[in-house]
């Protein structure tokens, strides 16, 4: 226990010494943290909380499923680069956000969750709403913490605040029983952080960029993957430095996108499952890969027998458990990535030589472009997304869900800048992309934010149109529909004799009565000569809209590496 | 391969959950664990014997220790010169008649009785693995009733002798 009210009246009497309850610490500490919005959903063991919301007039969201909170301080994180909060309550409330803490943790996005919880006389007793919400999320948090005593509350929320930001950002839990919200402690958040089992790697060994730098120069077919360690580092000046200055070929991640533009003579699209076939050639053929802040996701590498089998692979990561984890690396650099391009950049190296390796390149990609049949009668997917980049010149903030409509998003939005793209990754959770529309749109409220969804997700988490309609976001919801489980369709086509099980929808409910019912516009398209116009008009308007955009049905996301195949195994490239 | 491995982790709860979770849901392989305060009451320390199949394995299991927030400090002591101890308590059928002959086997490995029931005798035995594991294997064909193990728990030498002190060839054989 700290000094008592009483004892420190004799001091100056500064905010950090006040008396309050632990409900009050909670949102002080937010204050202190410059938190300027909170997404949550009250209950029963966190009413001290909203008490002190409703006293305070801190910006609080109300969503609708505390799903649709965590996916919106989810989006919020990955376009402000700042922690997103989500406040939810005990038992239910906690395991609705167990999927948004999963998917923060493995696409490492800055997330303060704070769960409510059963008084700390009644926690192990099966209480109502009780849940073992940290051993819950012990797993998929990057680390998570039980207030026991009020007094120790500043402390675990500062230290909470630390942890998600710094490093390899991630979501950290605050567990907050309902008696220590309400109990009053003394509120000292001067103290300064004591955390020696948590010390990041910052800065990179600089015999290691030397290193990387030297084998730059003796490279012939050099290749960049930039991965979304440079968004959250916030480096994408020092990449477009490096590769200015150095000329290397640049591909990316899903994930990755936007941190080099979209549009640049050196970008070979995105790598991977469904990435380019120059993306993917230049990995297979490569005698350097320059990994920047990517993890060599399984989606990403295909069948690790046959992945870069000619590179020297060096690999920038803050998180030292990543280099060797699935590839073997020569030159492990661990650190920030601004941090290590900035470093490069001042490294006076020579220079190499790739103009082959670029004419290689440029052919395949001339040769074999990203491709789609553009007969037929109905909407091609892949030509809305075209479209939707064109009306709005690449400077919207584009969500999506997982699946089809994600890959060609990814592939026919060309991600032109930084922190404009806000996917599930990692763990492809359906139901992400419409919350964390709302949630982007906090972080940028005068940029156009376009959720790009499946009809199927958007099912998941719709009930959010309510924030739309209650705050007037003007969201621009895209539904792609071909109402079925694309991916999962086509998959089923491919590797199971197209056995469409459960994958196609035998009805729909009718989506713009659907927005209708919570005030939004919406729009039915079918006819594809009407898609552009129908587009502009609803990028103009001034509120939220929903657009129902039945594409043809049966499109599949092409090209394709199949699972257990390599990059050189590539299928559906243009003919 | 088996390596040991000691990590100094804050003595906070829920820190073994968090250590043994992660062996799990990593698929790292186990043989034991210890745990136990240090001198510090705020630290405690654990040693895990892991086996692994390769280097990069065993990168990655001290990796992932290192990431935990609660873990202050990971080292691979297996090639370091250490002390390796482990108590095994070890129940054998025994006659009476048979009680002179275990204790005479038990002798050399400075195991002691420690309790002895009218058809049985309980051992117990401190020393490395391979100590323990001998015993064990002696007694075997007497038939064990039950048996304890704790696991190895290990430190680092206080003096380690230096490679000048043990010259790596000589040139008289």
């Amino acid at each position: 226990m700290g000094p008592k009210m009483e004892e420190v009246q004799g001091r100056k009497l500064k905010e950090e010494y006040q008396e309050m309850t632990g409900a009050s610490m909670l949102i002080q500490a937010l204050g202190r943290e410059k938190v300027d919005v909170i997404f949550g959903y009250p209950g029963g063991a966190n009413l001290s909380t909203y008490d002190e919301i409703y006293r305070t007039g801190i910006h609080h969201v109300l969503a609708r499923h505390e799903q649709g909170a965590v996916h919106a301080a989810e989006g919020y994180a990955r376009v402000s680069g700042k922690p997103g909060v989500c406040v939810v309550t005990s038992g239910p409330g906690a395991t609705n956000v167990v999927t948004g803490i999963a998917d923060a943790m493995i696409d490492s996005l800055p997330l303060i969750v704070i769960t409510g919880q059963v008084a700390t006389s009644a926690i192990g007793t099966d209480a109502f709403q009780e849940a073992d919400v940290i051993g819950v999320t012990m797993p998929i948090t990057k680390h998570n913490f039980q207030a026991r005593e009020v007094e120790d509350l500043p402390r675990m929320i500062k230290e909470a605040f630390h942890i998600a930001t710094t490093g390899r950002p991630g979501p950290v839990l605050i567990d907050l029983p309902k008696d220590v919200a309400s109990t009053s402690g003394i509120f000292n958040y001067e103290q300064s952080i004591d955390l020696p089992g948590y010390q990041p790697t910052v800065i990179p060994n600089k015999l290691q960029i030397k290193k990387l730098a030297d084998a730059v120069t003796e490279a012939k077919k050099p290749v960049v993957l930039t991965g979304a360690g440079i968004l959250h580092a916030h480096g994408a000046d020092e990449l477009m430095e490096y590769i200015t200055k150095q000329q290397i070929p640049v591909a990316s991640t899903l994930l990755g996108l936007g941190a080099f533009p979209g549009n640049h003579e050196l970008f070979l699209g995105m790598v991977g499952m469904h990435g380019t076939y120059t993306g993917n050639m230049a990995l297979h053929e490569a005698d350097l890969l320059i990994s920047i802040g990517a993890r060599f996701d399984d989606r990403v590498t295909g069948n690790l027998k046959y992945f870069a089998p000619n590179a020297k692979v060096a690999h920038i990561d803050i998180d030292p458990a990543e280099i060797g984890k699935n590839i073997e690396t020569q030159i492990p650099v661990v650190g920030d990535a601004k941090e290590a391009l900035r470093m490069l950049n001042e490294y006076d190296g020579t220079p190499g030589e790739f103009s082959a390796w670029k004419e290689q390149l440029n052919s395949w990609e001339e040769e074999y472009p990203l491709w789609y049949k553009e007969e037929g009668e109905s909407l091609k997917p892949q030509r809305l997304m075209e479209m939707i980049y064109e009306e709005t010149k690449g400077e919207a903030v584009v969500t999506t869900d997982v699946g089809q409509h994600q890959m060609w998003a990814a592939q026919y939005y060309k991600f032109d800048n930084p922190n404009c793209w806000v996917t599930s990754g990692g763990l492809g959770t359906m139901g992400f992309g419409f919350p964390a529309a709302i949630g982007a749109q906090f972080a940028a409220p005068d940029k156009q934010v376009v959720a790009v969804l499946g009809d199927a997700g958007f099912q998941m988490t719709a009930q959010e149109m309510s924030i739309l309609q209650e705050l007037n976001l003007p969201v621009k919801i895209i539904l792609v529909n071909n109402a079925s489980l694309g991916m999962v369709r086509q998959w089923q086509e491919l590797f199971y004799d197209q056995r469409y099980s459960n994958s196609i929808f035998p009805i729909q409910p009718d989506f713009v009565k659907m927005a209708d019912a919570y005030n939004i516009k919406g729009w039915k398209i079918e006819d594809p000569n009407e898609m552009q116009a129908a587009l502009r008009e609803a990028l103009d308007y001034e509120g939220p809209v929903l657009m129902d955009c039945r594409v043809e049905k049966d499109e599949n996301v092409y090209p394709m590496i199949a699972p257990g195949k390599g990059h050189h195994e590539m299928e559906g490239i243009k003919p | 391969m088996k390596r040991t491995i000691v990590a100094t982790v804050n003595n906070t709860s829920g820190v073994m959950n968090r250590i043994t979770g992660l062996f799990a849901r990593r698929q790292f392989n186990i043989d034991s664990i210890t745990v136990g305060m240090t001198e510090n009451p705020s630290v405690s320390r654990m040693t895990f014997v892991v086996s692994v199949d390769n280097q990069r394995g065993l990168d990655q299991v001290i990796k992932q220790l290192n990431k935990q927030v609660d873990v202050l400090k990971v080292r691979d002591i297996t090639d370091d010169a250490t002390v390796e101890r482990e108590l095994a308590l070890i129940k054998v059928v025994s006659a009476p008649q048979h009680r002179g002959e275990i204790s005479a086997l038990a002798e050399p490995f400075r195991a002691s009785v420690v309790d002895v029931g009218r058809e049985s005798i309980t051992l117990q035995v401190t020393g490395d693995q391979q100590k323990v594991e001998a015993l064990i294997d002696l007694l075997k064909p007497y038939g064990i009733k039950e048996l304890a193990r704790t696991g190895i728990t290990a430190f680092k030498r206080g003096t380690t002798k230096s490679d000048f002190e043990t010259p790596k060839y000589s040139i008289i054989h």
